[in-house]
């Protein structure tokens, strides 16, 4: 009975939030919304019983991901609205509906495997758990996904963890050239520098 | 009431990653391309997360962090690439950026 208010609540606030995102003419406001649809779909995940994933969800997703886009944002001008200039909007909607018919009808088609076997089933690591340490010290969900993820998947993780360096490296030297003078104000600046390095040649 | 299965789930995920396809398709600014990305991203996470409890299986979680590790990293190549472009055109408009024809 909960379940079924929850979920609800969650997919049509998400819906509304995600649509927002998509549809308004302000960064801020999109950015916002983006970040709360982000919650909410946080929420699915605890209903699904994925309780690592949800909060994984909520610390890098609704942190560190926002964080970022907050602080890009304080680059671009972000207080005027955006103009966009739709050449064919009837295509577009037209396009865009009939793909998001076929995705819906993908998505919700029925599963073919009715005898797929769970190759890591949930609860795997209760046992281990329960013999190594008691029955006091087992975490569920955390501990499942710590042994699989430790296990089978500590290749990909691996690769995961040099992606996500690599792309730390070069978020810092995309970003990191010419701070020193504003992004907004480019050309001002430019000329000041300009000036300032004629100055110097003069005197 | 009925109860909820995972095709209630799989609707809701492919609702959400048509809006997300919708904004794609219909953004000129950057920043705001980026922003549908992530909620098409999302939308598959849910989906993952979905189908993975259906089976009963954890496969479904660990592809959902892969998931959220690669939007992380796409995250910081992008916004460094959008300073870049920024820097450079002066705007992030698609039109503006644009530099080939057709």
């Amino acid at each position: 009975m909960y379940e079924v208010i929850a979920f609800y609540i969650f997919a049509i606030s998400t819906t509304i939030l995600f649509l927002i995102t998509v549809m308004s003419k302000n960064v801020l406001y999109a950015m916002t919304s983006l970040a709360a649809g982000m919650v909410m779909i946080s929420g699915f995940f605890f209903l699904l019983g994925a309780d690592f994933l949800g909060v994984v969800q909520l610390i890098v997703y609704v942190g560190a991901v926002m964080a970022l886009y907050a602080f890009a944002m304080m680059f671009f001008d972000a207080t005027k609205d955006i103009k966009e200039k739709h050449q064919n909007p009837a295509l577009v909607f037209l396009l865009g509906g009939l793909m998001a018919v076929v995705f819906v009808v993908m998505f919700s088609a029925p599963i073919i495997g009715e005898n797929i076997q769970a190759l890591y089933p949930v609860g795997g690591a209760k046992d281990l758990v329960l013999a190594a340490y008691g029955p006091e010290m087992i975490a569920g969900n955390t501990h499942d996904v710590g042994l699989v993820l430790f296990t089978k998947y500590l290749v990909p993780f691996e690769v995961a963890a040099v992606m996500l360096l690599v792309a730390m490296i070069a978020g810092i030297i995309l970003a990191g050239k010419k701070m020193d003078y504003s992004l907004t104000e480019c050309e001002a600046s430019d000329k000041d520098l300009d000036d300032e390095i004629l100055k110097g040649a003069g005197q | 009431m009925m109860e909820i299965g995972i095709s209630h789930y799989l609707i809701l995920s492919g609702i959400l990653f048509s809006i997300g396809f919708m904004g794609v398709l219909r953004r000129k600014n950057l920043l705001m391309l980026f922003f549908a990305t992530e909620v098409m991203l999302n939308a598959v996470n849910v989906a993952f997360a979905a189908i993975g409890n259906y089976y009963g299986d954890l496969s479904g979680q660990m592809f959902a962090f892969f998931v959220i590790a690669v939007a992380a990293s796409e995250v910081a190549v992008g916004l460094g690439l959008l300073i870049v472009l920024y820097k450079k055109y002066g705007s992030l408009d698609l039109d503006v950026i644009s530099s080939m024809k057709g």
